[in-house]
């Protein structure tokens, strides 16, 4: 049915902190190899080892430089993006065959590949590129929250999480229940203001994303140590200007040599 | 959005089908039984062949065609589901009509209620079309008020189209023909030129700052993976967005020469209603490539584009 649940049991999603990622991919690469083999298998590649390969991947991690507000200097975030599980999203009401649907226990959105047309409407439907299709086997594919990870008790308890959380090497993934005020993702999201992607698109998503935390001046150098006017002191001045000189003139050589090598 | 040309061809081609067969079901309904079973039975025959064409091609951009029948499950939810349970039921009240109307089956009472039902099922279907595109909030091109009614329009006005050309083929242009088509060509060309002018002069609704939820100066810095990936494939889209301008020109290039067969066709004789049925059915395949170009994807907002 790709009716969506009135509510769900269990809002079942990610955080993700923008201040800790350090964008090295670990996420996308386990996430790739646990999926391809997992519910979602496989994560086809097309001609892996050539000029233009193309894959299908269900986490892609993007790299933004931001400029604050009254800086010179920009900042790197790197941005996990994955699908969002959100509360009403329309990836799944405009699904023709009911193949995509979102779980009423725990909210996490699937797609049935036995009953995908390919028809790909839904990767049209979502503003936040999270699907993606798998042209060999003719079916969308997306996160799982690695549904056939945090279930499996095969697993031991501290490995029942979503490939990507169980690679993050600097903890910036959180994987937990967001529905659930108390739990340690909902207070995260609360301590250090989570938010939303898009909001305005009214699809309620239920990862929210951690924003880079405030930055520490680190352009300005402030204690200059102070001249005291010592012998020593002089004599490193003199020291400076004398390695100084050289480099000058080095440098006017290299010109005159570029200007030999053009002509 | 990537054009699919299956798609293009499909809301082309069932676009002047339902349109033709609306105006068939209303030519039933304004004069009973057809003159002629000949013209009867073409007529109906070219509508539910360019019907049959679009749905089958449509079908070719899917990765499973042989699932094709699962989408009838979903029309409580999904416009898609929708228009495929319009389409599949359009076909036994089409025939219906065919046969009474012709007069292959005498029961001219049913003419009138079946021709209203065709009327009726063909503007659904077209509707439903229509709303499988305006409903996504993902595409601000799309997602606007005029793209229903010129999915509606389109149709009609290619569907009255080739019913002058069949009509002439039977010895059946009438004046009252041209002046559907001319009229319905006019409202095309004011819908249309409405919409650019809608989306040249739209605020855009999201800005990379929305999408990243970083503020106001983003830039994309790095991208994540070496090459183009299946997001920047299908929505990515740019190649006619360039040549935007000279598209809509073409379009309402190949419009205009539509209004001036149908004038000829008019004035001079019936036969160039072929040359205006092309004429409409090139500028409708152009227009349809041109909605697909330049629909911008919010997703695009990851990609580098500023706003959306």
């Amino acid at each position: 049915m790709t009716s969506l649940p009135g509510t769900t049991q269990k809002k079942l999603g990610l955080v993700i902190d923008l201040d800790v990622c350090v964008g090295c991919q670990a996420c996308a690469t386990s996430c790739k190899e646990w999926n391809t083999q997992g519910v979602s298998a496989p994560l086809s590649d097309a001609k892996p080892r050539s000029a233009e390969p193309m894959g299908t991947w269900l986490n892609r991690i993007h790299g933004y430089e931001v400029h604050d507000e009254g800086r010179e200097d920009a900042r790197i975030v790197h941005f996990p993006r994955s699908c969002l599980h959100c509360e009403t999203p329309a990836c799944v009401t405009v699904c023709p065959t009911g193949a995509s649907y979102k779980r009423a226990e725990d909210g996490i959105v699937l797609v049935n590949p036995e009953t995908c047309i390919g028809c790909k409407l839904c990767s049209w439907a979502c503003p936040y590129g999270a699907r993606e299709y798998d042209a060999p086997t003719g079916v969308m594919k997306k996160c799982t929250l690695c549904v056939d990870r945090i279930y499996n008790e095969n697993f031991v308890e501290e490995d029942r999480v979503p490939a990507c959380v169980k690679a993050c090497p600097t903890g910036a993934r959180s994987f937990g229940d967001l529905g659930d005020a108390n739990s340690a993702v909902s207070q995260l999201v609360r301590e250090r203001g989570g938010y939303d992607l898009m909001p305005d698109m009214g699809y309620k998503p239920t990862n929210k994303y951690l924003p880079p935390r405030a930055r520490r001046d680190t352009a300005v150098v402030e204690a200059l140590p102070k001249s005291d006017g010592s012998a020593m002191e002089k004599l490193f001045a003199w020291a400076d200007k004398l390695m100084s000189a050289p480099k000058a003139s080095a440098r006017a050589n290299e010109s005159d040599l570029s200007d030999r090598l053009e002509g | 959005m990537n054009p699919a040309y299956s798609v293009i061809l499909f809301t082309t081609a069932s676009g002047a089908g339902y349109g033709l067969l609306a105006l068939l079901g209303l030519v039933g309904l304004n004069h009973g039984q057809a003159s002629s079973v000949a013209f009867a039975v073409t007529s109906m025959f070219v509508a539910l062949a360019l019907i049959t064409i679009g749905l089958l091609s449509s079908t070719f951009h899917l990765g499973h065609p042989e699932r094709a029948w699962r989408a009838l499950s979903q029309w409580r939810s999904s416009w898609l589901s929708r228009e495929g349970v319009a389409a599949v039921l359009t076909y036994p009240v089409a025939l219906a009509f065919g046969l009474v109307w012709s007069g292959l089956v005498d029961a001219p009472r049913w003419i009138t209620p079946l021709g209203i039902a065709c009327l009726f099922m063909s503007a659904l279907t077209v509707f439903c079309t229509g709303k499988i595109y305006a409903s996504l909030r993902t595409i601000p091109q799309w997602n606007h008020g005029l793209t229903v009614p010129v999915y509606l329009a389109f149709g009609l006005a290619t569907g009255a189209a080739v019913l002058a050309a069949v009509a002439t083929l039977f010895g059946r242009f009438q004046t009252f023909q041209v002046i559907l088509v001319l009229v319905l060509l006019a409202v095309v060309i004011v819908l249309k030129s409405l919409y650019w002018r809608a989306i040249d002069t739209a605020i855009p609704r999201f800005t990379m700052g929305d999408a990243t939820g970083l503020g106001g100066h983003v830039r994309q810095w790095e991208v994540p993976h070496t090459n183009v990936n299946f997001i920047q494939k299908e929505m990515g889209y740019v190649v006619a967005r360039r040549h935007a301008e000279k598209l809509r020109r073409l379009v309402m290039l190949a419009l205009l020469a539509a209004i001036i067969a149908a004038l000829l066709s008019w004035l001079v004789t019936p036969w160039f209603s072929f040359a205006l049925a092309a004429a409409a059915l090139c500028a409708a395949v152009v227009e349809r490539w041109l909605f697909f170009a330049e629909a911008t994807h919010v997703v695009n907002l990851y990609y580098g584009i500023d706003k959306a």
